[in-house]
């Protein structure tokens, strides 16, 4: 049992959290709360001048127009597609990168899989936009079965978040997998398991928080992206785009909107909780 | 537990009260709109804080040989300091921060920058070159108010519409083309992603449909933006992707990504040096066009080094070097004499009234009719904006 703080030590205590607590609640949940106390007001139309006047003009606006209903379920389904599609390509390589790649291998894999990090966001969505063009190197490596490149959209946007995010799955499901003992293996094995029946009773049950962990980055990242879709997303637009043309124009109404990511992430986390995957962040 | 509960409500007290004080501070109205304009003009403060469109302030950054920033500094000791804006909508709240001297606006930003008191009357007087600026640059409903004008006139250009000729085949003269026509080049269209382009529908319409009675792109009741609307949803169907990066529109015609669209006369040039068989050509119903403004700040911190560097913008030599880097037409005539290229002025139509009569340079759209109306409402711009989010879908 541990013994009673004495008043000294409680009082370094404090003198230590307070300036990262305080930090925490002015800088972060103090900037969200006056984000979304300014979807309250409103603007001069003409000269976008902020007007403070408490309305809820804002919030009826966006559940009312249809369009931002469709822009929001879009917006939501690519972050939904993208995080299945990293989790799908995530688990292998992290399987091969922990269990069967030789001991000497795992670092150089494991650098391989970091290296996208260090170059700049823009310059790999730039990279990503010659090869999805017209004349890109997709259409010419599928023109041979006779098929055509994806071309600037939805699915390029996919492609290219997954891209993107995709170390951020693949570490927590490497480091899962990387501590899961060689002996529940083969216990499994000695039990008579196939490999397919290991994977399915022993694997992915330990990876399992590994990979909604790894989700929650992919989830919000996406959501929150927009110049990915400017770059290769063709006229789409997300959520981020309306905000970013809103900002400077209606600053009330894009805090309005930006409302809508904020919950999606909230509900996200919460469900997540549920499943025990924020044990393991 | 109860220690706990307590903590919460007190930094929930906390938020609250920093609430209530960024409430308050924000809240501030100031009632001096628009300030003075200077009768004199003193000593250069050493610094002056510029907001201007890409290629209108370069100081060798990008291409050394491109740079008459530094001079500037060397000829009156002001150091420039410049924030480059990507749209009309970024310079307005920009210089509502009050940091800024000077802004190179274009029409659709100027007049709510005079409406908002942030940007001051000039007085041209104290501007030596202004006396050879274009008159039809002078004096006009976008840059001027009550007779006073509030900024110096930099350049001027049309919107054009720019096809590949190879993909392309029978040369367009309209801007059916992008409109009625667009599903002949599905997936291929290109526009320009900001509510300002339902004036290009509104324009296409006043031809294409006189039955609406648009007189002016800018000047739209509901029905008339709905027409619009609905033509540019149309479009929707057929455009690849939206440029408001001219690079961006650059790679799309380069690779091919974009056959046909609306584009600026720089965008043309630099694709046509990057070898893309591409054209551009204002089509037969005119077109809307940018004619842009350098004003001042109301709450200019360093005003007499901004009336320097609006005189020296417009000074024949610089007009033209940033005429001719960034393709439009000077603004001052004796620029003409000035360019590298000797038929700059011709090409860009720099003294071509006629030509800018077919022109309808952007502006705000506002309540009150511009064309005149006065038996109904138009649509602001604040409606343009929901409206374009709606067309984009």
């Amino acid at each position: 049992m541990p013994a009673a703080p004495t008043p000294g030590s409680r009082l370094r205590l404090t003198a230590l959290l307070a300036p990262p607590l305080l930090w925490l609640t002015l800088a972060y949940l103090g900037s969200l709360a006056i984000l979304l106390l300014s979807a309250f007001w409103t603007t001069d139309s003409f000269t976008s001048d902020v007007v403070h006047t408490w309305n809820t003009d804002n919030f009826h606006e966006l559940l009312t127009t249809p369009v931002y209903r469709t822009i929001a379920l879009r917006t939501l389904s690519i972050a939904v597609a993208v995080t299945v599609v990293d989790a799908l390509l995530a688990l292998p390589m992290a399987f091969f990168m922990a269990r069967v790649a030789g001991r000497r291998w795992r670092r150089p894999l494991l650098v391989a899989v970091l290296t996208p990090l260090w170059a700049g966001y823009l310059v790999k969505a730039y990279a990503w936009r010659v090869m999805l063009g017209e004349n890109g190197v997709v259409g010419a490596a599928l023109a041979p079965f006779g098929l055509h490149g994806p071309g600037y959209g939805t699915t390029a946007v996919v492609i290219v978040l997954a891209y993107l995010w995709l170390p951020y799955m693949i570490l927590p499901v490497y480091a899962a997998l990387e501590r899961l003992p060689e002996r529940m293996l083969e216990a499994s094995a000695d039990l008579g398991a196939g490999a397919w029946r290991t994977l399915r009773s022993v694997v992915l049950p330990v990876v399992r928080p590994a990979v909604l962990a790894g989700s929650v980055f992919t989830f919000s990242l996406s959501l929150g992206d927009y110049l990915t879709v400017q770059i290769v997303g063709g006229k789409t637009q997300l959520l981020g785009n309306v905000i970013a043309s809103q900002v400077t124009l209606d600053l009330p109404m894009a805090a309005a909107l930006s409302a809508v990511p904020v919950v999606l992430i909230v509900c996200y986390l919460a469900a997540v909780r549920r499943a025990g995957a924020l044990d393991s962040l | 537990m109860r220690k706990r509960k307590m903590s919460v409500w007190r930094s929930a007290a906390a938020i609250c009260a920093l609430l209530l004080t960024a409430a308050g501070c924000g809240s501030g109205n100031d009632d001096d709109k628009g300030g003075h304009a200077p009768d004199k003009l003193g000593k250069g403060e050493g610094k002056v804080n510029i907001i201007a469109w890409a290629g209108y302030a370069e100081d060798g950054s990008n291409d050394p040989k491109v740079d008459w920033v530094h001079p500037f500094e060397k000829k009156t000791g002001c150091q420039v300091n410049t924030k480059t804006a990507g749209t009309s909508d970024e310079m307005v709240s920009l210089m509502k921060t009050g940091q800024y001297d000077t802004v190179s606006a274009s029409g659709d930003a100027t007049l709510r920058l005079i409406a908002s008191g942030d940007a001051a009357p000039v007085n041209t007087k104290l501007v030596p070159n202004y006396k050879d600026i274009f008159p039809a640059l002078k004096q006009q409903p976008f840059n001027s108010k009550d007779g006073r004008m509030y900024g110096i006139p930099h350049g001027r250009g049309a919107n054009l519409l720019m096809y590949r000729t190879d993909k392309v085949t029978s040369a367009p003269d309209s801007w059916r083309a992008v409109f009625d026509d667009a599903a002949r080049y599905d997936g291929h269209v290109t526009a320009y992603d900001s509510p300002i382009y339902i004036a290009d529908a509104a324009l296409y319409l006043m031809s294409a449909k006189p039955s609406l009675g648009i007189k002016n792109p800018y000047a739209l009741d509901q029905k008339q933006l709905d027409a619009a609307v609905a033509l540019l949803k149309k479009q929707h169907q057929a455009v690849g992707e939206y440029w408001s990066d001219y690079q961006k529109e650059i790679t799309a015609f380069k690779g091919g990504d974009s056959v046909i669209g609306t584009t600026w006369q720089v965008i043309a040039n630099l694709t046509k040096a990057e070898k893309a068989p591409v054209k551009a050509v204002l089509p037969k119903e005119g077109a809307t066009g940018w004619s842009d403004t350098w004003m001042v700040s109301a709450k200019a911190e360093h005003p007499n080094c901004a009336y320097k560097w609006l005189d020296w913008i417009v000074s024949p030599k610089v007009n033209a070097q940033v005429a001719e880097y960034f393709g439009e037409a000077p603004s001052n005539r004796k620029a003409c004499a000035e360019t590298a290229a000797p038929d700059h002025c011709a090409i860009f139509h720099a003294a071509d009234e006629k030509y800018f009569q077919r022109v309808h340079f952007w502006t705000t759209p506002i309540k009150q009719c511009l064309d005149g109306r006065k038996d109904t409402d138009c649509t602001d711009y604040a409606q343009w904006t929901r409206a374009w989010t709606e067309v984009k879908g």
